[in-house]
């Protein structure tokens, strides 16, 4: 138990000196950095004119598509991790679970293949 | 052991804290990228209890995956913060009585918690280090939970169909590649002879 937490000893430094940097840095330009505040600094950048309207638009709902498939297979691959790794103590039974489970997201994936789901237009 | 219960209390402490932000937070990009440092510090508990594959697995799959749908999602709403205030007292009623349901039934099941005769003595005895994480899920998770296992496969296939049928519109118009029918194209179907007369044109 200790030694499997001593193995992530050097991510856990890893990450507090990250943590010191990005603070060092944020935290610095408040301390010592020249300020002379102006709306103009903050305000949008619009080629001379005024902005039309807020940055924020919506995002067309195809991107949606895109991650939610990524996740599925996503979630596909970490199912194939254990299996790889116990390949030979699963045996037939194992391996046919895992063939069939792959065959059910393939019909998924030919689904969404023939249903043009992957191209953009 | 001292240093792992620090570690525990830090990412607990992180963890309940990030998720208070979650909702506390007035921008719903906020409330995600609180809810990411929550997932974070979740896997580090995990990696705490000695479960590193579900630590990285919580990592790789919400931190990479659900995360960003999450962030898509927010972005894909119109988000006006004037609005979104303004909203508050009129959902009050029906999000309070939600959030009653919600405590009701956890205190239902919290109430009725019991722990398993077996409990103990599985807590009692000593982790096995002769093996990994991974190969020990493996090692059960394809055969004697087998019908888990491709209800799983089955509910992704349902997931990836359904967020087809929801999402998915083509444009119309659009030319898009259909390899047979370009391949199966003759001579006949794409050229056509025109005997123009001088002067006259087509």
């Amino acid at each position: 138990m200790n030694a499997l937490l001593a193995d992530y000893l050097p991510l856990a430094i890893f990450i507090g000196v990250a943590l010191v940097i990005g603070l060092a840095l944020l935290i610095a330009p408040f301390l010592v950095a020249y300020r002379s505040p102006d709306a103009e600094k903050l305000s949008a950048y619009e080629c001379g004119f005024n902005a039309f309207d807020d940055a924020r638009m919506k995002f067309d709902v195809r991107f949606y598509l895109v991650a939610i498939l990524f996740i599925i297979f996503d979630l596909e691959v970490a199912f194939l991790f254990p299996w790889a790794v116990a390949f030979r103590d699963v045996g037939d039974l194992g391996f046919w679970s895992m063939m069939l489970f792959l065959g059910v997201l393939t019909i998924g994936f030919v689904y969404e293949w023939k249903k043009g789901a992957l191209e953009w237009d | 052991m001292t240093l792992a219960s620090a570690f525990f209390y830090l990412f607990a402490g992180i963890a309940v804290a990030s998720a208070f932000m979650v909702i506390a937070a007035k921008n719903p990009v906020h409330s995600v990228l609180y809810l990411i440092l929550a997932f974070f510090n979740a896997a580090g508990l995990f990696l705490l209890l000695g479960a590193e594959f579900l630590a990285m697995i919580l990592v790789v799959v919400y931190v990479g995956a659900v995360a960003v749908l999450f962030l898509f999602v927010v972005m894909m709403l119109d988000v006006d913060f004037a609005e979104l205030r303004e909203g508050f007292l009129q959902y009050l009623p029906i999000g309070g009585l939600v959030g009653i349901i919600v405590l009701v039934e956890l205190v239902l099941v919290v109430g009725s918690w019991a722990v398993a005769p077996s409990a103990p003595q599985a807590i009692a005895e000593r982790t096995p280090t002769d093996i990994t994480n991974a190969e020990a899920l493996g090692r059960v998770l394809y055969t004697d939970y087998l019908l888990f296992f491709q209800l799983s496969g089955l509910i992704l296939l349902v997931a990836m169909i359904g967020a087809i049928v929801l999402t998915l519109r083509h444009k119309e118009g659009v030319k898009r590649q259909n390899i047979a029918a370009q391949v199966a194209r003759t001579k006949a179907a794409g050229l056509s002879l025109h005997d123009v007369k001088p002067g006259q044109g087509l």
